[in-house]
Parts: structure tokens; sequence; C-alpha cells
């Protein structure tokens, strides 16, 4: 079975993206399946039913969404092999900008919109810059020229993948991910002892075990501060 | 072509005076290497703490090789741009949807033409766009196949971010960014690696306001253009900006720009013009038409010489309700047409 796992900003298209890809996968005769990791709420499970593929949902709740995700990631795995699916997808939203739930060796797809900012590409961080497959999405509501300039601020931050465009609503483009999706595929038996490609944000403080009171005396563990003395603004903050 | 040799040898100096694209590249990966350049980019990187690091979300390996690839990339790219690239695009048949062959063999569409692209909703025609833009090889639904120069193209036409083969306008296109005209332009030459900026805006302003019912100033955000001033500044900047050789017009009727105007500054551009309408002016505008039914291309018409004759009637009709327009806009009263 091969293993795709599909991420990328909420409200970018990822879903369309991604039935689009198995309608355009299903017509050559693979067979597919989708496991939808949200944090509080999703019905995108109805729209794969629709279109006749097993599909699993999995809601964070209160954890971290992409720590959920990596915990639960070699269970998926296991049941995508029992429906003897040929391709297994994972969708993720990226809700934090900083996480990336890619895992080596396993093609990472990161979906991003034009409509979503000049400064986009620049604020992701290794969910688009470690991907193998970018998808720009609702290219046919902006101008040609932000098209372009989007597109190279994308490949600057990421020249190694491969940037595509793909309409959601008609599937232009969806033919054409649909063979990058099953070619140079690894057979995906385990996870067990693979790697992410990039580590997750740490954190272990107060307020992750449900502490909700607010001041220094409530803090413990893992804290960090905002710096309010820097005169430059504190860029990487 | 670098290497991680030469990162090694040269100060990060050496590779922005040489390549000066590079400038973008740490910006946008949030490098900042003010007073850092005369160091070499692996001692740069180690400014930082392993830490640090992962707090920016980048590690040195992938940094370093992103760095060569983009770089490599650019080289490349910026070469592309001084050979001639595409004077022709081929189509060669496939199969419509129900798997029978199309109606005809080759076409072959040379720099300079208009096609136009016939055909109800759903007859095929993203289909047909997106095996262009693909370069289809008999491995698309249609089983169609792809020339460019009546060679089987070479494989960067599909996943080159900087070298798309088509480039799109549609009625549904807005712009979406905060910037004035000026500030847009210049953006979008910068992304495209244009030397005489200044000169390229001049041209496409010069353009887009002979195009616009009304004119504009560089100081105009583009979120306020009109519907006409928009679409008029779109056409330009693709002509003179965009490197794909393949401009695809959807749609542009009642655009409120001068339609004529607007093919022939993409046919000076030596462009290559796919237009999907129903539009009379621009149908007729075009040197053949492609008739789509059922997926598949059922007939290719050349626009005949009666309608060529018909059309110089239709445009004088079109004359006219421009005519009024124009006043109507000037608050004039309407006593004839």
């Amino acid at each position: 079975m091969n293993l795709i796992t599909v991420s990328g900003p909420p409200s970018s298209g990822k879903t369309a993206v991604i039935i689009k890809t198995i309608e355009a996968l299903k017509k050559r005769g693979f067979s597919v399946g989708v496991v939808k990791f949200d944090c509080l709420y999703t019905d995108d499970d109805i729209l794969y039913k629709k279109i006749g593929i097993p599909v699993k949902k999995g809601l964070s709740g209160s954890q971290c969404p992409d720590h959920y995700f990596v915990s639960n990631i070699e269970e998926v795995t296991q049941w995508g092999l029992k429906l003897n699916l040929d391709i297994l997808i994972t969708e993720s939203a990226g809700l934090c900008n900083r996480c990336s739930p890619y895992i080596r060796d396993v093609k990472a797809v990161c979906v991003i919109d034009n409509l979503s900012g000049i400064n986009t590409p620049k604020k992701i961080g290794p969910m688009l810059k470690t991907a193998d497959i970018v998808i720009i999405t609702k290219g046919d509501i902006v101008s040609q020229a932000e098209r372009e300039v989007f597109t190279s601020k994308v490949h600057s931050v990421n020249p190694k993948a491969t940037t595509m465009h793909l309409n959601g609503l008609t599937g232009q483009g969806a033919f054409e991910l649909s063979t990058l999706f099953t070619e140079n595929n690894k057979e995906i038996t385990t996870l067990k002892g693979e790697k992410l490609r990039f580590s997750m944000p740490s954190a272990l403080c107060s307020y992750c075990l449900g502490e909700t009171r607010i001041g220094e005396d409530h803090q413990l563990g893992n804290v960090r501060k905002i710096n309010l003395n820097s005169d430059e603004g504190d860029k990487n903050d | 072509m670098i290497n991680e040799i030469i990162i090694n040898d040269k100060p990060i100096s050496y590779f922005l005076e040489k390549y000066p694209f590079l400038t973008s590249f740490f910006s946008e990966n949030n490098l900042d290497i003010t007073g850092k350049e005369n160091l070499n980019f692996y001692d740069f990187l180690n400014l930082f703490t392993e830490e640090e690091k992962e707090d920016f979300g980048i590690s040195t390996r992938k940094t370093i090789s992103d760095f060569i690839i983009y770089t490599n990339q650019m080289i490349e790219f910026l070469g592309i741009q001084e050979d001639n690239g595409v004077n022709s695009v081929s189509i060669i048949a496939g199969n419509d949807k129900s798997g029978n062959p199309e109606k005809f063999e080759k076409l072959t569409i040379k720099k300079g033409e208009i096609i136009c692209i016939v055909g109800p909703t759903g007859s095929g025609k993203s289909r047909l766009l997106a095996d262009i833009e693909w370069t289809a090889q008999n491995d698309t639904p249609t089983q169609r196949s792809i020339l460019i120069n009546n060679e089987i193209p070479d494989k960067k036409w599909r996943f080159s971010s900087g070298n798309k083969l088509v480039a799109q306008l549609s009625q549904n296109m807005n712009f979406v960014m905060d910037l004035t005209v000026y500030e847009f332009l210049e953006l979008h030459a910068k992304s495209r690696m244009v030397e005489n900026i200044e000169e390229v805006i001049d041209k496409i302003i010069k353009k887009a306001n002979n195009l616009a019912g009304e004119q504009f100033a560089l100081d105009t955000p583009i979120t306020s253009l009109s519907g006409g001033q928009s679409r008029a500044m779109m056409i330009a900047d693709t002509a003179i900006l965009s490197k794909s050789p393949i401009v695809l017009i959807d749609e542009i009727e009642n655009a409120g720009i001068d339609r004529k105007k607007a093919l022939d500054i993409l046919i000076d551009e030596d462009k290559i013009v796919l237009m999907a309408t129903h539009d009379p002016i621009l149908a007729l505008m075009g040197d053949k038409r492609i008739v789509i039914k059922n997926g598949g291309i059922d007939k290719i018409i050349e626009t005949t010489k009666k309608e060529k004759l018909i059309l110089i009637d239709i445009q004088k009709l079109d004359d006219k309700i421009m005519g009024l327009r124009t006043k109507l806009r000037q608050g004039e009263i309407i006593e004839e047409i």
C-alpha cells in the first residue's frame, strides 16, 4: 500500500483537491481510502462517503492535532492494509503554521491557496518547506500576475518540491496530480521505526495539563516569554 | 552551477553579487544576513544554536540543499529566457468521452495565431487546456499528445514553476493584493527577474490605459480599479511580463475594454492565443475555431471570408454601443443610435 500525507492551512482546499484526485485515481483502477484528521469538528467524511470510498475521521479534541496525528498514524496504516487499499491518503490541517506531520520516505503534499496572502509562504514553516509536492489552489479567481508572484514565493522557500496548480472546482490538474501519487512510491507495511521529517513544537507546561488560570504563579514547566524590551520588534517571536 | 564546495569556499557576498536573485531567497526564508555577508553560508547558519534553528523551523542540511537547488534552477531559468522558446504548439488527436477517435489528425498553432474554442459548458474545454498545460503524451484520459516546435516537449514544462506553458485570463479573476498599481507591477517584474523595471512598468501602463475606457494612475490601489481597468491591466501585464508563451482567455466578453486592441497586444508580444468564447466579435477575430463535443474535438473551422466581412458589420455595431457608453459616462443625453 502507498501512503500519502496531505496537509495545509484550514480552508485551503485540501478536501476538494483530494476528492478530485481520487476520482482520477479510481478511473485508473486504484482503490483508495482516506483518513481525515481534524481538531474540533469535520463533516468532510460525508463528502468522501458520497464518492464511495472508505473513510475514517479522527478528532484530536483537547490534544495538539499534530501530536494526535503521529500517535495514530501507525494504527491508521494498519486499517488501510486490512482493507487492501492501493493508496491511503491522510488529510490534516496544519493548525499552528509550524507543524509538519510528514514522515521520511512517505510522499508529503502541502495544499496552499492563492488567496491566503503573499507572505503566507514565508509564514508556513516545515509544512510547506519539507513537502514533496506543493498544490496551489484557487488560481481561477486571482490574476495571472498574482499566481506567478505567489508561485515564485513558494518556489523560493521550497525549490525542491514539484509545484502544481489545481482547480478544486473543475478538477483541472487533478488527473496530473494523480500520476504523481502513483509514481516512485514506497510499499508500506508498517511505520514502526520510521521518523518524522521535522520535530514538532515542544511543550509541556501547566496549561497542557488543564490549567486555566492566568499569571506567573500558575505557570510551570516549559514556558516561554515574549520579549517586550527589544527595539526591533522581535522578528522571530 | 553551484555546489557545497563553493558554498564552503566563498562568502555570502560572492553569491549575492553574482546572483542578485538570491536576495529574495534570503528574505523569503527569513534569513537576515545584514552585516554577515562576509561569512560563508555554513558559518552563517552556525551562528544559530540547534534550539534556535528548531524555533525557526529550519535545518542546516535542508537550507543548504535548498540554496543549491534554488540557485541552479534560477541559473537554468535565466538561461532558458535567452533562447527563443516556443514557436508552435501541436495537438495530436485522441478520443472523446465515449472513446471514439477525434475528428482531426493534428492541429498546429503558431506564434501570433488566435484560436477560439467553442462548445457547451462541460464539453471538455478545461480538459483540452489541461492537456496543453501538462504537455500530454498519450497519458491523459483523452489520449491526446502535445508537441512543441513539432517535437516531443521537455518535461520541464510539466514541473518547473517558473516556466509554465499557459497563462490564464478569465472573467472571474480579481486582484486581491493590497498594493498600488506601481507596487504591484514592480513586485511582478521582480519575480520575473526583469532588469529594466521602470521601462517595463511604463509600457504596461500605457498599453492598459489604451485598452480601458477610463485612465488610471500609478498610485491607484489595484483593488479599486473598475472591472474594465482591471481587465486591461491583467491583459497588458500578462502580455508583457508573463513568460508563458500561450495565453488562454476564458470569456472576456462585456469586460468594458476594447477587445480588438486587447488581442492585438497579446499578438504583438508573440503569444499563442487560445480563447474560449461565444462572443461573435472575438470568435470571428480568430483564425480558426475548435468545436468541442462530448470531450473531443469535433470540428476545426477556419474563419471564412464571408465571416470576416460579417465581422466588420458586427464591429460597427459594437462601436456604436461603445459610443453610447462613452456618452452616458460623460453625462450626455442619448438622441439616436
